[in-house]
């Protein structure tokens, strides 16, 4: 692929982005829109079978109105210069300039070590759904959902619809905090119905999971409750304690992030003159947050400012219930105590809680313990570490995806 | 576009329905096992979204290829690890 030109780059194809990229181009910008995944949509609106849910059909028709240039499996690995990102894709590679750069990287899932938690058929609780979305059969199988936050309803409900059996559902949270949050919900009608929604399977709170047993895969979970621990069979276990969101590519372009999500101004600029963060890259706070803070970007960064204020007050309706959010899905101190001295860490270089333990900040695990270099990057053990240790990762550093010599050499 | 397509997993041949992806194919294969761990562990998909590569497979020739971004195209050679 040719080495190219945009007015406004825009990375990652969900919500937000597709909000971002829409109003950006509707203001008269050419505007690429660039996503890691084969289907535009992100993880909410991804696609099932090549087809995207009917919500994004709106925002979908809407690119290809303003000719949205969308280029898919396209992977941004590094910032080379000034206004200027490398990207690479399955059999090609290339650089984009950009004057404006929307980041709309989305989130991921935060996991949590215990022991067996490495075994095949113990996936992400939104993993789970991705990888169903995308064709892996879940008819007939017996699934237990575990984890924390609304993203566990929402999979079972999925999973259910398409003929998986769901036994139960454990929310780590206490039915207390949740109550409290239903309060909330009554304020955000679209909300409520996502919730009251689900039906059906055994949804516990205050309950979680301790281990996870079977050979070559997943053959049964262990739970607590209270005073009482049991084990069920299962042929998936999906497991996520909420989201966390993708900072790497803000903190290699320089943004300043503020508590755990990238800081922005008013219009979403980021401390990075021309450089905008919209979505769950700014903190986690649900779809109808992320579009609003996309068309905001899109807007500003199309030089149509008075578009882009008259959304702020719709934006601040929206930040008071990720604030909600974030108070009644908070992790329980008890967690802290799954992983077990022998339970792996870092799934890429197979590094034990003990291992890291020993160390004093995560510089030093990386150093001691090779904790946090494999391929992920730190990805899925960093959010770990977080919980278990308080300890932030730190200082990203090219290319924050592996990737090919050609593509760095390109 | 057709509504199935077919490759290989491991040498044997799959039929999947077409936009699946490649973890998808190997679940389809009846296949559990993706990759082994650098101590040896049986390992497959985690985060199902781009993030973990634990799902990482040989496909047509190219090792470490994340198996959930890859979308199946008809006579693809998957390889998992053993």
């Amino acid at each position: 692929m040719p080495d190219r030109d945009y007015d406004v780059v825009v990375i990652g194809a969900g919500p937000a982005g597709l909000a971002a990229a829409c109003r950006a181009a509707e203001s008269g910008r050419r505007v690429a829109l660039l996503d890691d995944n084969p289907h535009p949509g992100g993880q909410i609106w991804r696609a099932a079978a090549g087809k995207p849910p009917k919500e994004a059909a709106r925002w979908l028709a809407a690119a290809e109105r303003h000719a949205v240039e969308f280029i898919p499996g396209a992977c941004v690995f590094d910032v080379p210069e000034p206004r200027r990102i490398a990207v690479e894709m399955f059999d090609a590679e290339c650089r984009l300039g950009y004057g404006s750069l929307i980041l709309a990287t989305g989130a991921r899932e935060r996991f949590l070590p215990f022991p067996g938690w490495t075994l095949p058929n113990v996936v992400g609780a939104g993993g789970l759904q991705a990888l169903a979305k995308s064709g892996l059969p879940v008819a007939g199988k017996r699934i237990v959902i575990a984890g924390s936050g609304p993203l566990l309803l929402a999979v079972a409900r999925y999973l259910r619809t398409h003929g998986a059996q769901v036994p139960l559902v454990a929310e780590q949270a206490p039915l207390s905090a949740l109550l409290r949050f239903g309060v909330q919900l009554a304020r955000h009608p679209a909300k409520l119905l996502q919730a009251m929604a689900f039906f059906g399977s055994r949804y516990l709170t205050s309950c979680w999971p301790v281990s996870a047993q079977g050979s070559e895969r997943l053959e049964s979970v262990t739970l607590r409750r209270g005073a009482r621990t049991w084990t069920e069979p299962c042929d998936y276990l999906a497991c996520g304690f909420g989201l966390i969101p993708n900072l790497e590519l803000a903190e290699l372009v320089g943004c300043r992030t503020w508590e755990g999500g990238v800081h922005v101004d008013e219009y979403q600029q980021t401390s990075v003159e021309g450089v905008y963060a919209v979505g769950e890259a700014t903190g986690i706070g649900g779809v109808e947050l992320s579009i609003v803070e996309g068309e905001i970007a899109g807007y500003a960064a199309g030089g149509n400012t008075a578009r882009a204020t008259a959304l702020f007050p719709a934006r601040q309706q929206h930040r008071r219930f990720a604030a909600a959010l974030d108070t009644a899905f908070a992790l329980r101190d008890e967690l802290r105590t799954l992983p077990q001295p022998g339970t792996l860490v870092c799934r890429c270089e197979d590094v034990a809680m003990e291992r890291v333990r020993a160390c004093a900040s995560w510089r030093e695990a990386k150093l001691h313990t090779r904790c946090g270099m494999g391929p992920c990057q730190g990805r899925v053990c960093g959010g770990a570490i977080e919980f278990l240790l308080g300890w932030q990762t730190e200082s990203v550093r090219p290319p924050v995806f592996p990737a090919r010599i050609g593509s760095i050499a390109h | 576009m057709p509504d199935s397509l077919t490759l290989s997993v491991n040498g044997a041949p799959i039929t999947v329905p077409a936009g699946a992806t490649v973890s998808a194919a190997i679940a389809l294969a009846g296949v559990t096992l993706y990759r082994r761990s650098v101590t040896g562990e049986p390992r497959a998909p985690l985060c199902g979204m781009g993030i973990c590569f634990e799902c990482s497979v040989t496909i047509d020739g190219r090792a470490h290829c994340r198996s959930c971004q890859v979308v199946c195209q008809p006579g693809m050679e998957v390889r998992t690890d053993a």
